[in-house]
């Protein structure tokens, strides 16, 4: 790993941090009085604040678990050069389809159709 | 005939630490690619005053001359006698038998790590040459005509320099690092803490040199602080705090300099 990935997982991290917090306290909230999807929704639907909230989320989730998981398939697997780096890059983008399409549904996706 | 201490079961009776005399020590020795990696076994005569380095200079000298193993100053100093002794790396000239052995038994073998020429004998080749790809050789500014600068010996750089010069370039943290046994480009312990003395060095103007030689691949960022170089150096020196430092200047830089 270099100073670049090491840059980017660390400040991912630090974006993450108060991300995981308020994801944390949002379910708390969120079970009380039982959990429905259309509460869910309700909340969700529409909403800028809770797309870019879990938009910033997904892309930071992405981001700092490839440098981490290319960090453990280089030193337990062996893995190196474009193998390596091809399996970081599909890892990160598999999560931001993953994510994002979770959050895109459960913000915009009914709104735009 | 050598005396070792064993705890006794605490019965409330005997809190006593009973002496038990050992006549002869069961040896056994990795003897490296040569030997397609065998383990022999020698017995060694025990004696109260005995280092790991003495039983292996007694199998070399009395049973079996074709024993190669390295060693010159004998007292700590040069950082040539390391070995891995009870699959844990030791400066053996300054480890007593006492301390290591399991009951009359002790496994002496070369330095993990790096390339095992023969028996004891490891090549050190890559663990200096790292020292160098680290950046750890002096950038002077200054020439002979020039007078010789101050140094302040109360300020936070040079305590924090002081606190690393004192490697013995034993390869004992080289040899403790998960992270080089698992990663061939990592600079290692040894090699980073240089890197940082000399950045902390008022009369080294390396500054940009060393930053950029530690954030490479091989660089201060695949540390995972496990803290094995720290456990295990014998001169008590904290090569892990140091890579820390590194971490903390090279993000600084990274802000500043972008790189």
């Amino acid at each position: 790993m270099d100073l670049r990935l090491y840059m980017a997982q660390r400040i991912t991290g630090l974006i993450m941090a108060p991300l995981v917090i308020g994801h944390l306290a949002m379910m708390i909230y969120a079970i009380q009085g039982g959990l429905t999807a259309a509460e869910i929704l309700g909340r969700t639907q529409g909403s800028t604040l809770w797309f870019l909230f879990y938009g910033t989320f997904v892309l930071a989730v992405s981001i700092h678990a490839a440098i981490g998981l290319r960090t453990v398939a280089s030193e337990w697997l062996g893995l190196k050069g474009h193998v390596l780096t091809a399996l970081a890059w599909a890892f990160c983008l598999g999560l931001i389809w993953l994510g994002g399409s979770a959050v895109w549904a459960v913000t915009f996706q009914a709104v735009w159709r | 005939m050598l005396s070792v201490k064993v705890d006794l079961p605490d019965d409330g009776a005997c809190r006593e630490q009973a002496k038990v005399a050992l006549d002869e020590l069961k040896v056994t020795i990795e003897r490296g690619p040569d030997a397609g990696a065998a383990q022999q076994v020698f017995s060694v005569p025990a004696y109260d005053n005995q280092t790991v380095l003495d039983v292996v200079s007694w199998v070399q000298q009395n049973a079996d001359p074709t024993l190669s193993y390295r060693f010159a100053c004998r007292v700590g100093m040069c950082g040539s006698c390391a070995m891995m002794v009870n699959g844990v790396p030791r400066w053996t000239c300054r480890t007593h038998i006492s301390k290591v052995l399991n009951g009359d038994a002790v496994t002496i073998g070369p330095l993990r790590n790096l390339p095992v020429i023969k028996d004891l004998v490891v090549d050190m080749d890559p663990f200096f040459d790292k020292w160098v790809e680290a950046e750890g050789v002096h950038h002077g500014a200054l020439t002979r005509e020039d007078p010789i600068a101050p140094v302040d010996e109360t300020s936070v750089e040079r305590e924090m320099a002081n606190a690393g010069i004192e490697c013995i370039n034993c390869s004992v943290c080289y040899a403790a690092c998960d992270t080089v046994a698992n990663n061939a480009d990592y600079l290692g312990p040894a090699a980073l803490q240089r890197a940082w003395t000399l950045l902390n060095d008022a009369k080294d103007e390396g500054r940009t040199a060393i930053l950029d030689a530690v954030s490479g691949k091989g660089g201060c960022h695949n540390c995972h602080s496990m803290g094995s170089c720290t456990a295990y150096c014998p001169n008590d020196l904290d090569p892990m705090s140091a890579i820390a430092g590194l971490k903390r200047e090279t993000a600084k830089s990274f802000f500043k300099r972008g790189r």
